[in-house]
């Protein structure tokens, strides 16, 4: 490994240095090789993974950007997006979305989406510390810089919407707390604890490589759809910092590949894990296009069609070369595909209670959408439900689930997911390590488990960290005759009951949305008012 | 090492996307001209060009269409995604595959 | 150790085993083909408790709501553990019925099929 400066003084005639070594001389031939401390002293952590890397100087650079460029165009993007929010916020544009219903999509983003960023950021501080190849390590300290930037931008995105809604105002702590959330955080947190290269490989390349795309593309023209500025410019702002990771994904990817042969079963190890848990966690996508849209913008079939199934084929037909295969259970996301996001729509119904946004019951016109674009399965499995559910609605007594639900050692969701083939039929998949049982949702989850078991067992999950009691404010006393167990775990959660979730029909936000705008809280029952008795047309609606 | 031998011209899709806005009009107009078998796609707010196995962006294209100077270093400010490995050079970049 | 660490011998601690749940175990309940529950159900009860009083008293709290509850047919219900069969005594405890901390409970009602041919 060298890291002194190899190229040569530029030519006194002044000719203009190509791309490739201007960008040498200001990144890598930065680096220099320690004289008086041991490489394995500096750099401790790139041994035990098991990932040979004979020369780091082969990293090639993708997009060659030097800190000079770097600050210029992220400067000019920065410009901007803060131009056009400042405008959203003085021409009251949060009023032009859909309707409110939309507003709720944008709680789960803020809640979820703007930690991972974060954790994102760190992670990337970490190997930007810990990579031995200069060019390698000041990719990752831009990354950093990008991540840290996505938070931020989010975050002034979206708090505007802060000052007119619920349930947004408290996202780091919700993040670290509400029981959902422990899904996107711990797939962060088993990131940054795995060693830089399993990080490298899991976020840049199977998640900012081959999944952001899912994320993005139908989250952004969400918002375009329902004219949500704000959004869609962040949106747009940080696309291009993605590509810009996208390509490092597959760069980081073809580096690993190649130095040593030793280096491919490991590599197709992590895409297997990160794949799986990327998948699940993105299936939170899935029920925010299909069911909290008001103007739809493609179904989560069309986008795992386009975005995995086709360009994610064409990505791994290339690695084939390498000795790379496609992620392992690849074939059960094909199939799952026409069932997630009303699996997960029925489940957030459900336990709209405990959430930090309230729900609603798709209307007539939304499920005709549904059932057009998932012709096998909507009707037959999905539809049946939905109408029961707003029957018992009209009749008074709303269906609720009563206690909690069992969820999945690896990805924490609950098991609400079917056998691949058998849409009737939750999928239950147990181990035992330790003499003690250990539940999944898949076999991808269980397989997760059984290689790394010593990481698992202390998964924060928060259904038993409830019932051991641990979800209390110091300030609960259980013997108070008011004592209510789930109004206080709520409140440690940082959701305030009867308030932030429950039903979206007579919810804060939708009876503001009308008082202020005068235009239905949900485009697609337009006479249901929060506030209007109870009228035929209210009951019919 | 573990460097593969054969690179074989591939059919798959690549594809770039910008943001649709007066600035990337003529980088989109230059795309298209430089690569005749490629496809463009328009989203709300975004603009996706399509083609089989390779997409050649051209420095001096997008002069001739913005018709000022560009450093092709620009487009990241109105990128929104790729797909496809990327060559990047001061004239011209390159995203294709390198084998089917 | 399948885990690669830093530290030879880097273990998690158990953070789910049945001395933190204060004298209860944890169960997961789910009611086969019956999909109004999105999940199954996880509750703590004590390790003590009769079968018949699960059944009785716990799962009417649970499914309750379902309109083919209150119709089940409990001689004809069908018992698996952990995915195997099993026929439980109702006047055992859980424990003495193979049921211990974190045990999967599922249980069938082919009398019951669950509404509009969905599995609802």
């Amino acid at each position: 490994m060298s890291n002194t400066a190899t190229t040569s003084a530029p030519q006194s005639t002044g000719k203009k240095l190509s791309l490739k070594e201007n960008y040498a001389l200001l990144t890598r031939d930065l680096g220099w090789d320690p004289s008086y401390q041991k490489a394995e002293d500096i750099w401790r952590n790139v041994q035990f993974e098991g990932i040979k890397i004979h020369d780091w100087d082969k990293w090639e650079d993708p997009f060659r950007l030097t800190m000079d460029a770097y600050w210029k165009y992220q400067g000019e993007k920065e410009r901007k997006l803060y131009a056009i929010l400042d405008a959203f916020q003085q021409n009251n544009a949060q009023f032009n979305v859909t309707d409110v219903r939309y507003v709720q999509a944008l709680k789960l983003f803020i809640n979820a989406v703007v930690g991972m960023e974060y954790a994102s950021h760190r992670g990337f501080n970490i190997i930007g510390r810990e990579f031995p190849g200069t060019a390698a390590r000041i990719a990752a300290q831009m990354q950093a810089i990008d991540e840290l930037r996505h938070a931020q931008t989010q975050t002034h995105a979206l708090s505007h919407y802060n000052k007119y809604f619920a349930g947004m105002s408290n996202f780091p702590y919700q993040y670290d707390r509400t029981w959902y959330l422990s899904i996107p955080k711990s797939f962060f947190e088993d990131a940054v604890s795995s060693g830089p290269f399993e990080f490298v490989v899991g976020i840049c390349f199977a998640f900012e490589y081959v999944l952001t795309n899912l994320v993005f593309m139908p989250w952004m023209s969400g918002a375009a759809y329902n004219s949500d500025m704000s959004t869609v410019s962040f949106g747009f702002s940080a696309q291009s910092d993605e590509a810009r990771h996208m390509t490092l994904g597959i760069e980081v990817i073809k580096f690993l590949l190649e130095q040593d042969p030793a280096n491919v079963p490991i590599v197709q190890g992590w895409i297997d894990k990160w794949f799986w848990r990327g998948y699940r966690l993105l299936s939170l996508v899935a029920a925010m296009m299909d069911y909290m849209l008001p103007k739809r913008v493609m179904s989560w079939a069309e986008a795992w069609e386009i975005y995995y199934e086709q360009n994610g084929g064409a990505l791994f037909a290339d690695l084939a070369r390498y000795g790379i295969r496609p992620p392992k259970h690849a074939d059960v996301t094909v199939k799952e595909k026409h069932h997630v996001g009303h699996q997960l729509w029925s489940t957030f119904y459900q336990f709209r209670h405990a959430a930090g946004f309230p729900v609603w019951l798709p209307k007539e016109e939304e499920m005709q959408w549904l059932s057009a674009k998932y012709p096998e399965t909507f009707d037959k499995y999905y539809r049946p439900r939905f109408e029961h559910w707003a029957e018992l609605e009209k009749q008074g007594t709303p269906f609720a689930n009563p206690t909690l639900p069992q969820l999945c050692q690896t990805c924490q969701w609950p098991l609400l997911f079917t056998e691949p083939d058998d849409p009737t039929q939750i999928c239950y998949r147990e181990g035992a390590y330790l003499g003690e049982k250990f539940h999944f949702c898949s076999d991808g989850c269980k397989d997760i488990f059984e290689k790394e078991p010593e990481k698992y067992v202390h998964a924060h999950l928060p259904v038993h960290q409830i019932y051991q009691g641990s979800y209390f404010m110091p300030d609960v006393n259980p013997t108070a005759p008011d004592f209510n167990p789930l109004v206080e775990a709520l409140r440690y959660m940082g959701l305030t009951a009867g308030h932030d979730g429950g039903d979206f029909n007579t919810h804060i936000d939708a009876k503001n949305w009308e008082a202020w705008t005068k235009r239905p809280a949900n485009a697609h029952a337009p006479h249901v008012t929060p506030t209007a008795p109870d009228t035929p047309e209210r009951k019919a609606a | 090492m573990n460097i593969p031998t054969q690179t074989i011209g591939s059919r798959q899709p690549v594809f770039i996307a910008f943001q649709a806005n007066n600035d990337t009009r003529p980088i989109i107009d230059a795309i298209q001209a430089d690569n005749p078998h490629a496809s463009v796609d328009e989203y709300p707010g975004m603009v996706k060009i399509t083609a089989p196995g390779r997409l050649v962006i051209q420095r001096s294209s997008i002069e001739e269409q913005a018709g000022r100077d560009f450093d092709l270093r620009e487009v990241h400010i109105n990128l929104i995604s790729l797909s496809g490995e990327v060559d990047e050079g001061l004239d011209q970049f390159v995203i294709e595959w390198k084998s089917a | 150790m399948s885990t690669q660490a830093i530290r030879p011998g880097y273990h998690g601690t158990m953070k789910d085993t049945v001395d933190k749940f204060h004298g209860n175990q944890i169960l997961n309940i789910g009611w086969d083909q019956h999909l109004m529950y999105a999940t199954p159900m996880c509750i703590p009860v004590p390790p003590a408790m009769p079968f018949g009083a699960l059944v009785q008293q716990v799962l009417p709290g649970l499914f309750g709501q379902h309109p083919q509850f209150a119709q089940i047919d409990w001689t004809k219900t069908q018992w698996q553990r952990s995915g195997e069969a099993f026929t439980p005594d109702m006047d055992k405890s859980l424990a003495d019925n193979g049921l211990g901390h974190k045990a999967m409970l599922r249980f069938k009602t082919p009398d019951q099929p669950g509404l509009a041919g969905a599995a609802f």
